[in-house]
């Protein structure tokens, strides 16, 4: 540490070595039409996409049009709440206000027949087994906890089934 | 349906930073706490407030630092209409680059003055210190008009 000179008056008191510096954004998110169906779904368990007419792939969460196409999602397209790990994150740093037991796995999860994916949370299995292609399906919280937040899925879990082929799913990694 | 079609809801995005401070900067925050402004010697004999760790024009290390009193003029301020959560003051203010007395540098702070109307390049202005001090710019509370002069 560099010598530096004091005034006497701070020569025997303690210095400050670190300070607090938060960073807060404060938001009001409004979720748009076709998002606000989609979370509606949720709080009844359905996974709702919406269908691009012109790429007929299926968009999750829905943000009411399609982005390669710029036309509008109409048709509305229930997907299973089961599906495949394409991308995950083991999770070795703790987040204040985290309950989290670390480490833990963050993932992206296409549900089968969607096109996109939702990002959530894999347990039941240990961390180090988790890979690309785990066949996952989601683990809700009680009926009476239900809401239309993507928390009203608690994490997702391996269904035991054999991993998806690569093929099935590189186009959404 | 009774609920609204559009759903809304608060959304925070928070991160809890901290970070350690180095020496200088750190001895400017304890002053702070302990109810004093310090200012660090610069190459040239140029006080330098807030202080830094290195010469602006020489890049050589400075370790001096200088006890200078609460009070200071203001260089150049802008009126604050709609203070935000956060900001220094919960009523309109100025923020304001003052020169505190005997050094040759600005620091960037709140004035309460009221209303702009009071507020002029070269006015005079004090320390207000918060009630309890940490050891963080928030330790001044803010700067104030010094009475009796304008």
């Amino acid at each position: 540490m560099t010598d530096i000179v004091l005034p006497d008056a701070l020569r025997d008191v303690e210095l400050v070595r670190s300070i607090r510096t938060p960073a807060r954004l404060d938001y009001r998110f409004t979720a748009g039409e076709a998002t606000s169906r989609f979370l509606r779904g949720i709080a009844e368990k359905r996974i709702l996409g919406e269908r691009c007419s012109v790429c007929g792939k299926v968009m999750l969460p829905p943000r009411g049009s399609c982005p390669t196409d710029g036309v509008p999602t109409t048709e509305q397209v229930e997907l299973p709440d089961r599906g495949v790990v394409t991308t995950f994150c083991v999770v070795n740093v703790k987040f204040s206000g985290s309950a989290m037991e670390l480490p833990y796995v963050c993932a992206t999860i296409v549900p089968d027949g969607g096109d996109m994916g939702l990002f959530g949370l894999v347990q039941e299995i240990p961390f180090d087994q988790i890979r690309m292609g785990l066949r996952v399906e989601a683990v809700w919280v009680d009926d009476d906890e239900l809401k239309p937040d993507l928390a009203s899925i608690k994490w997702w879990k391996p269904t035991g089934e054999p991993d998806a082929d690569y093929e099935s799913y590189r186009e959404h990694v | 349906m009774s609920e609204a079609r559009i759903l809304s809801a608060p959304l925070v995005l928070e991160y809890p930073f901290s970070r350690t401070v180095g020496a200088v900067q750190g001895a400017f925050l304890t002053g702070l706490r302990e109810g004093m402004v310090l200012g660090v010697r610069g190459a040239d004999g140029r006080v330098i407030c807030p202080p830094v760790e290195y010469d602006p024009v020489t890049s050589d290390e400075l370790t001096e630092l200088v006890d200078l009193p609460a009070t200071g003029t203001v260089t150049t301020w802008s009126w604050e209409p709609e203070p935000r959560p956060g900001q220094p003051l919960d009523r309109p203010f100025a923020w304001a680059l003052v020169q505190i007395d005997g050094a040759d540098t600005g620091l960037l702070h709140a004035v309460d003055a009221g209303s702009p109307d009071a507020m002029r390049t070269g006015m005079p202005v004090q320390v207000r210190w918060s009630d309890e001090r940490e050891g963080s710019i928030t330790d001044i509370a803010c700067f104030e008009p010094v009475e009796g002069e304008s």
